[in-house]
């Protein structure tokens, strides 16, 4: 028992802290990913905008997506939710709690994700130097309409000869990144101060809520890996039961059908017991046989009984 | 039996997450062989495509068999699904837990393959270079060439060395336009199967929640009840052979006995258990003759015969047992593997 109870209490106390090294890892691997895809914009008229706001919007999505499919609490919360009333009432308060704290976990990595799309700048310029305004730099105001779609689509891509050397290019991406940047580190800002004041102010507000909601949710975490393996103990106790019962009346059949006197006390004691009365090759194979053939009733109830 | 609740306790609670694991480590070694091979357009225009879709879609397939492969619990399903009835009814909802778990786990590896060959890029240019619209990509001035040397030239833009056709559509332009696409396809792909997976999981809950638990008892209890009939089994066996040996070594003790027609010489009395252990066997002929008993002729499988003469030569049986349906053919004469 004493052995359970540890185990319990490291799930319980490393429940959160499980989470919150999903989410940190999770986090991680967007930046990693964003570092190593290959970003390499279109350059045309047409698929720069998509292009550049897909980079920065789908990833995120299934980031987030990502981090509710492997948070443990989201079953839970789920389960909660659509279980039928019984005798046990419902508290809206436990599933509010579970779900913000759910959604808190997810939505760092899409955050994350987006951030350093910003502060690296090239999915606004690649979606946004086509909206520019052609007349505040100088190569572009000199071309027609037309052109000067095409070439500043073509602002992104550094390595096109028509964009090489080009300082009215630089200047475009000098402005866009400019923005971009001042975009991204606001955004940081606005969610580092968002978390602070959330946390800061949290118990000035209904602190008492919060402590039961907090609590309550733990203990429908803790009851359902509980039940969990109860269910295993239960199930190795059910088969093993069921085994010896197997073997008991194998060794019933033994003695009802065998001419032969077996003789008790050969050997010691404890293998006597282990021998259960199969001591021939043509019973063990009838035994696996069976086995096979013929499993045995999911009913201990007699073997219980006994 | 403490020793053994521990470990199946142990097995229990960490073989979800030991598959967990397995999944991760073969979604981890799909990027590294990705990385790790050579990717070689042929650049010629019917070869492409087929290589292009051929890396694309055929390790997927022999990721997703070595995820079966290296699940222990398939030949566990693959016994439930084949046993006869008997006794015990079969639960189809049973099987469709396992074979849905067994499916999901393995399907992380090849979709991480398909969304990194999307992502990188490399595939779709090499199996749709020949399909670019060289009519918004390209250059206007050029003249117009047949269908076959324009195949053939748009078929070299992945090998920048070799690509002549600058005039006709420029090479970057070509790459970067098949790359975007690749990458919208990949993300996209990317999106869908977490939409999947995320449905899957979160409305199970809401419909079939009873009928779940039901199923993952019974198949977590399929499972322990083979490991703890193999267990049991070990045991059987061991004891089996411990006894089955004794009594070769008394057999041989009586033999000499009544073969030498002189008493063994007894030990003194404060020998005790050793003497015991020695088990009549005393002297280095003996012990030569008991080696070569044990390589020439081994004692029959059948533990304890009362009245019979028992010897280590006599390959005898019991009355095999009379059984209900299943009828016997088999005979008791192989001991090979013994």
């Amino acid at each position: 028992m004493d052995r359970f109870r540890m185990i319990f209490q490291y799930f319980q106390s490393n429940s959160e802290s499980v989470m919150n090294g999903i989410c940190g890892l999770l986090t991680l691997a967007s930046i990693k990913m964003y570092t190593s895809i290959d970003f390499s914009c279109p350059c045309l008229p047409q698929y720069n905008m998509a292009y550049g706001l897909g980079i920065m919007f789908v990833p995120p999505i299934a980031l987030f997506l990502c981090g509710l499919i492997l948070n443990r609490q989201s079953l839970v919360m789920l389960e909660e939710w659509s279980r039928p009333q019984g005798c046990r009432k419902k508290d809206p308060a436990v599933i509010r709690y579970l779900c913000s704290s759910i959604m808190q976990r997810a939505m760092v990595a899409p955050a994350a994700w987006i951030i350093v799309t910003l502060l690296d700048g090239k999915c606004l310029i690649c979606a946004f130097s086509g909206s520019m305004d052609p007349e505040k730099f100088v190569d572009f105001a000199s071309a027609s309409p037309v052109q000067v779609q095409q070439l500043l689509a073509k602002v992104p891509c550094k390595d096109e000869e028509l964009m090489r050397n080009n300082t009215s290019r630089k200047a475009v991406s000098r402005y866009l990144r400019c923005w971009s940047q001042a975009l991204g580190w606001s955004i940081l800002l606005i969610l580092i101060i968002a978390a602070f004041l959330a946390r800061w102010l949290r118990p000035c507000f209904n602190q008492a809520a919060l402590l039961q909601a907090r609590h309550w949710s733990n203990y429908i975490d803790i009851e359902q890996k509980i039940f969990e393996e109860t269910c295993c103990e239960h199930s190795r106790l059910f088969a093993h039961k069921c085994i010896l019962h197997f073997f008991e009346s194998m060794r019933q059949e033994v003695k009802l059908h065998s001419f032969s006197l077996s003789r008790e006390g050969e050997g010691s004691e404890g293998d006597q017991a282990l021998l259960r009365g199969i001591t021939d090759q043509d019973q063990v194979n009838k035994l696996l046989k069976m086995w096979y053939y013929e499993k045995p009733p999911l009913d201990v109830s007699k073997a219980t009984q006994r | 039996m403490d020793k053994f609740r521990m470990i199946f306790q142990f097995l229990q609670s960490n073989q979800e997450s030991f598959m967990n694991g397995i999944c991760g480590i073969m979604a981890l070694a799909s990027t590294q062989i990705y990385s790790a091979f050579d990717f070689n357009c042929p650049c010629l225009p019917h070869y492409n495509l087929a290589y292009g879709l051929g890396i694309l879609l055929v390790p997927p397939f022999i990721l997703f068999l070595l995820g079966f492969v290296l699940n222990n619990n398939i030949s566990m399903l693959a016994e439930e699904w084949r046993r006869p009835q008997g006794q015990r009814g079969k639960d189809p909802a049973v099987l469709r837990y396992m074979f849905c778990s067994m499916a999901q786990r393995a399907m992380i590896a090849p979709v991480v393959w398909v969304s990194v060959t999307l992502l990188d890029g490399k595939c779709i240019t090499c199996a749709f270079c020949t399909s670019v619209p060289v009519e918004i990509l390209g250059n206007a001035s050029h003249p117009s060439l047949s269908q076959g040397d324009m195949k053939r030239v748009l078929a070299r833009i992945p090998c920048k060395e070799i690509y002549d056709g600058q005039e006709l559509i420029a090479n970057e332009v070509a790459i970067r336009y098949l790359r975007c696409i690749s990458q919208a396809l990949g993300w996209c792909f990317v999106l869908l199967m977490t939409m999947l997976a995320f449905l899957v999981r979160s409305l199970r809950p809401c419909f079939t929640q009873a009928a779940f638990l039901k199923s993952r008892y019974w198949s977590h209890y399929i499972d322990i009840e083979r490991k703890l009939f193999d267990e049991t089994c070990t045991e059987h066996a061991r004891s089996f052979a411990k006894v089955c040996i004794q009594q070769f070594f008394e057999g041989m003790s009586t033999d000499l006995v009544a073969a030498h027609c002189h008493l063994p010489r007894k030990a003194p009395e404060d020998a005790g258990e050793a003497t015991e252990k020695l088990l009549g066997i005393t002297d280095w002929d003996t012990m030569n003759m008991a080696l070569k008993s044990w390589h020439r002729c081994k004692p029959p499988l059948h533990l304890h015969t009362p009245a019979l003469p028992s010897g280590n030569g006599w390959a005898g049986e019991g009355q095999p047992p009379v059984h209900r349906s299943v009828p016997q053919r088999e005979m008791a004469a192989y001991y090979s593997w013994v």
